[in-house]
This record gives C-alpha cells, sequence and structure tokens, in this order.
C-alpha cells in the first residue's frame, strides 16, 4: 500500500512528461480542416483584372489532380512561399491554381504576379473573402490537394517550405495520381 | 487629509471605472443589424463562436479580419431566416467543432468532459483513503497505560501532591 501510493507521483509526472513529449513538435496555432475528404465547396470566381479566366469549383473536376493555392499581395509569407509554389508548378506536373484573397485592390494581385511570376493555370479573385471562408480558409498562405473529382485531399496551413514541398506535397500528388 | 480617507479614495477609483467600463467589443457599428432582435441573436451566437486567428477570443471579442467577415456572415444568415443552430452548423461545417468555444458532447470529446469529473472522484476517493488510515492508525494506539508507565505515573503524582502540600 504505502510502496504504491509513492510510485504514483513518478506514474504522474511519467505520463504528463509523455504527453508533452508527444506535443512538443505540435503547432496549436494549426487547427485541421474538416474538409478533408469532403468535395471542395461550389464556387465561381472572377479572373484578375485583364487575364481571361477566372476559376470555379468546375476546373478542379476534370479528372486531373489539382493544387489550390490561398495568396494575397499583402500575405507576407506568400512572398515567402513563392519560389516553392512556381517549383510545385513545374515539378509536379498537375495544374496549379491560385485564389487570390481579399485584396484592397484587384489590381494588386495583378501587380504581385507580375513582379514574382505567375506559377498559376487560372486565378479566382476572392475580393469578399467567401470562396475562402468557405474553403475553411482562416490564414494565408493555405494549399490545397484535390484530386480529379474535386475531393479536397490535403491542406497545408502556412508557408510552403522546400521541406514541406519536397516531403509532403510531392508525395501527396505522387500518391494521389497514383 | 487622514489616511483612511484617502485609501477609500482610492477604492473609489479602482471600482468605480470598473462598474462604469463594459466588455469591449469588436462590433463595428456598420456591421450591427436595424432589426434589434436579429442583432441581439447575432451577439449571442458570435460569442459562442472562436476567432480561429487568434484562437481564444470570439469574434464578437476580435478584430481581426477573417471575424469581422464571420461576424457580417453570421447577420447575413439570420436575415435570410437560419435558425441560430443553423448559423452555427454553416459556421461548423466550414470551420469544424474548433470554433465552438464550448466543445460539444460527443465520443471525440467524451474524455475531455470526464476528466473533471474522474479527478473529482479521485481526490474524493484519496481524502477519503487518508482519514480512513488517520483513524486506523488512532484506533491502533494502546489506550491503557502499561502496569509499569500507571507505576511510574502514580509516583509522579505523588511527589506533585506532596511538594504541594508543603
Amino acid at each position: 500500500m504505502r510502496f504504491s501510493l509513492a510510485v504514483i507521483p513518478l506514474v504522474l509526472f511519467a505520463a504528463l512528461a509523455g504527453i508533452f513529449l508527444i506535443n512538443i513538435d505540435k503547432d496549436s496555432s494549426v487547427v485541421p480542416s474538416v474538409l478533408i475528404d469532403k468535395p471542395a465547396p461550389d464556387f465561381s470566381l472572377p479572373p484578375l483584372p485583364g487575364a481571361d479566366k477566372g476559376l470555379s469549383r468546375a476546373d478542379l473536376t476534370k479528372g486531373k489532380v489539382s493544387v489550390l493555392n490561398v495568396f494575397a499581395s499583402w500575405c507576407i509569407p506568400c512572398r515567402a512561399e513563392h519560389p516553392m509554389i512556381q517549383r510545385l508548378s513545374s515539378e509536379a506536373d498537375v495544374p496549379v491554381f491560385g485564389l487570390n484573397y481579399k485584396e484592397k485592390d484587384p489590381q494588386d494581385g495583378v501587380k504581385w504576379l507580375e513582379e514574382l511570376g505567375n506559377p498559376y493555370q487560372a486565378v479566382g479573385m476572392d475580393l469578399s473573402g467567401r470562396t475562402g471562408i468557405d474553403f475553411g480558409v482562416y490564414g494565408v498562405p493555405e494549399t490545397f490537394i484535390i484530386d480529379g473529382q474535386g475531393q479536397i485531399k490535403y491542406k497545408h496551413i502556412g508557408p510552403v517550405t522546400a521541406e514541406v514541398l519536397e516531403n509532403v506535397l510531392l508525395p501527396k500528388i505522387a500518391e494521389l495520381k497514383g | 487629509m487622514n489616511r483612511p480617507f484617502l485609501i477609500l479614495l482610492g477604492v473609489i477609483g479602482l471600482v468605480v471605472p470598473l462598474l462604469l467600463s463594459s466588455p469591449a467589443h469588436a462590433v463595428n457599428p456598420d456591421e450591427m443589424l436595424s432589426n434589434t432582435v436579429l442583432e441581439e441573436r447575432a451577439r449571442d451566437i458570435s460569442q459562442e463562436l472562436r476567432c480561429l486567428v487568434c484562437q481564444n477570443q470570439s469574434i464578437d471579442d476580435s478584430d481581426a479580419e477573417l471575424a469581422r467577415d464571420l461576424r457580417v456572415l453570421v447577420r447575413e444568415r439570420l436575415v435570410a431566416g437560419d435558425t441560430d443552430q443553423q448559423v452555427i452548423d454553416y459556421i461548423v461545417a466550414r470551420y469544424g467543432d474548433y470554433v465552438l468555444l464550448n466543445p460539444p458532447l460527443k465520443p471525440e470529446t467524451y474524455v475531455l468532459w470526464a476528466s473533471p469529473i474522474v479527478l473529482a472522484i479521485l481526490a474524493l476517493i484519496a481524502v477519503a483513503a487518508f482519514y480512513r488510515r488517520k483513524q486506523r492508525e488512532a484506533g491502533a494506539k494502546p489506550d491503557k497505560l502499561s502496569k509499569d508507565e500507571q507505576t511510574r505515573l502514580n509516583e509522579i503524582l505523588e511527589t506533585a501532591q506532596k511538594d504541594g502540600s508543603k
């Protein structure tokens, strides 16, 4: 009896330490998406000024795996991840679409792409942010991988780094392409 | 001025502003609905929904852009005739249970909801065990003096009496 009582604090400490150890790498600001394995929401967005093609759900259901990247010119991490989106576009051999999220001025997105290069097959302009909300976007950048039937298969929250691109996104895309 | 008066003044100076101030809300006048009943419902719903950008504020309290968009969205749904539950379900369908500041009771959250009760029961058991043991230890002690002890006690009492009567 006395021995087992003495062990309790040790066991509690070990359990707590274990929980901390499991969670030490977890970023508590990342909220898992509920939309995984669900069909992408219905949307239809106008093109950027000067472009001829906007973006709608139909673009995501053409039987090919695709990527939807949510970006904004006012978002600094988006600028940081931009080279990775360009790499993704050239290395993954899948259409990469852009969702230009909540620009103050429609021209801002255009200027941004002129400056940094345009890796997107088509860009939809979401000035109100409503399509973003339908996709459960809560911070830019976010990157969705969508299968050929328009089902959301994966969501990366925050900037895509070289590590994320090589270890997560590219393998995931390859797996979906089968 | 005397000291108590100064202290009283200080207390009044602290308490009165606290009583007069109301909690800060981020709702801008241009977001509000003219229909006060709907606005009231919108405020109640907004206080239940977490702002995902700041995470520990409700969208009613947050100045974040997304919180503002969600507040406007909540009001739009209400005007369109949604019930409170429908509005909440609409947001949950996009952002998950995590947007609810009050987690719902379902299999994934049983542990969360049960843990305070389980801990309270464990604490009660521990307290009960502690007192039972104390009682048992008290009961185990001999309540009568041994023969030697009794003789020694008598001796002491006798000497004390003699000293006292001197």
